[in-house]
């Protein structure tokens, strides 16, 4: 699940200074759980753009907002729509945004929400980063818990000196990783991994934009 | 003497520490370390302590060299990736630098440009594993070096960090990757330190024990909720409380700690913070 928060209302108006018309996009997936991209906050949105002055050609939901061939149907059903259109504001992940700047080739395609981690759904509402996305995966070794995220230093090694009543140097409310890594292993038998010495993460494995051709 | 040749000769090894200035005028930090020539064994320059930004640990220790000292060159992961670690260390070298300290650094939230993206490219076992390397001659990618950087070679462990088992595994790993000395946390709690030389001496590997001058209660209590690995006994706090010469106490103090680690510790690491002035008749007095 990618997580995302709601960018200001002053940052958006800001960004969509000097254009008169817009068009909405949702997303029916994360942004959804989320509540940032769902029915409700393109509703909410639409309503605040009108009391700044602005007209809004239309709204759509992409199920998902993040899927090429999803985008440019609904480009197709909408191109008169989208010629009178001088923005369209998406509320979804930046992947989404990107995605439909490249379906919808309109002139302006622009961020509501800021996309923050790929994280799990505790509870309604309640997400939490867990994997860093490394393309390295060290988790069999960690007892299942990724430190390169847990750990705010992303350490392979075992606890720095930093970790103060079982909590992170950083943050006192934050546990330190490394000592969940150690229970965790701990209470598997496994101990003996933190034993060995990992070499340093390899990130040419991480080289940007990344793409896959199945 | 220098840190090497006390290690080898088996004296009480006395080190001591500075931290560079924010700014280019090294005055303080030079007089500072003065008074200490001939009383201690090393010297470490901090590096970027805290995280904050400051005159570099390498530029510290060349100017402590140029008195006469022997500086303990602290590097940390926090800032630089492993290609400018690794040139660092061989700059080190080139200017006569013969300790190197490696450490995984305060996270640069903890200091005065938290905006700073951390680096942690590599951590402290890693960090070690590459001075070793380097000092085998290659690089980290297995390139050969055109002469190699020969250090004594340190790492930190925290007598007190609690649970203790994660520090110890750490410790053994540093030793895995040839660190031939370790300088601990402060250390107020004698007890817990004898308890942590017990299931470090099969090691055989010399442990300084850091000294902390406790300067009042407020501070003591202060570490004891923010540092890791501090633990000023209470008794020892009420002691500092009711002194009405806190210098006197904390060299008092001081001095008391280092008779008792004498026994326990191949040697004892000063950090004075702030009181650097009260180093010598701490030295003196103890008699090391």
């Amino acid at each position: 699940m990618i997580i995302t928060e709601k960018r200001s209302r002053k940052q958006i108006f800001n960004s969509l200074k000097g254009n008169k018309t817009v068009f909405l996009i949702g997303c029916a997936q994360c942004a959804t759980v989320c509540k940032t991209g769902g029915e409700d906050q393109v509703d909410e949105m639409e309503s605040d753009l009108r009391k700044e002055g602005l007209k809004i050609t239309g709204k759509a939901i992409l199920d998902p907002a993040c899927h090429l061939v999803k985008v440019k149907q609904l480009f197709h059903k909408n191109k008169e729509t989208f010629k009178q259109t001088d923005a369209v504001l998406v509320l979804a992940c930046g992947d989404g945004a990107q995605v439909i700047k490249d379906g919808t080739k309109a002139e302006r395609v622009l961020p509501a929400l800021e996309t923050l981690f790929l994280g799990e759904v505790e509870r309604a509402g309640h997400f939490t980063q867990k994997c860093i996305l490394c393309g390295d995966c060290i988790i069999d070794r960690t007892g299942t818990i990724c430190s390169l995220t847990v750990c705010s230093k992303g350490l392979l090694n075992g606890p720095c000196g930093g970790s103060k009543n079982e909590k992170c140097e950083v943050d006192k409310e934050k546990d330190c990783g490394w000592i969940l890594i150690y229970k965790s292993l701990k209470e598997s038998g496994d101990l003996d991994n933190m034993r060995k010495i990992y070499k340093p993460l390899d990130y040419s494995k991480q080289l940007k934009p990344q793409k896959i051709i199945l | 003497m220098d840190l090497k040749k006390a290690i080898r000769s088996n004296k009480f090894i006395v080190t001591s520490e500075v931290g560079p200035p924010k700014g280019t005028d090294i005055t303080k930090m030079l007089d500072t370390a003065k008074p200490l020539i001939g009383k201690v064994d090393a010297i470490n320059v901090t590096d970027l302590q805290s995280a904050v930004m400051r005159l570099g640990s390498l530029a510290g220790s060349y100017l402590l060299k140029q008195m006469g000292i022997d500086p303990i060159f602290q590097i940390t992961c926090r800032d630089r990736n492993r290609l400018a670690l690794q040139s660092d260390i061989l700059s080190a070298a080139c200017l006569g630098i013969e300790n190197i300290l490696a450490l995984t650094g305060d996270h640069p939230l903890k200091g005065d440009h938290p905006q700073a993206k951390p680096v942690f490219d590599l951590d402290s076992i890693q960090l070690l594993e590459i001075i070793k390397t380097l000092q085998q001659g290659k690089d980290s990618s297995g390139n050969k070096l055109k002469g190699k950087p020969e250090f004594c070679v340190g790492a930190v462990v925290n007598p007190c960090a609690d649970p203790l088992e994660p520090e110890l595994i750490k410790m053994e790993k540093k030793i895995a990757c040839g660190v031939q000395f370790f300088q601990t946390q402060g250390v107020f709690d004698i007890i817990r330190f004898k308890e942590f030389i017990t299931k470090v001496t099969q090691y055989n590997i010399p442990i300084i024990a850091g000294i902390i001058l406790l300067k009042s209660g407020k501070m003591a209590r202060y570490m004891n909720e923010n540092v890791a690995g501090i633990y000023v006994p209470a008794k020892l706090i009420k002691e500092v409380e009711s002194a009405s010469d806190k210098q006197k106490k904390s060299i008092e103090i001081a001095v008391r700690m280092i008779n008792e680690l004498k026994g326990l510790c191949r040697g004892v690491h000063i950090m004075p913070i702030g009181w650097e002035r009260l180093v010598p008749e701490i030295i003196d007095s103890s008699g090391i």
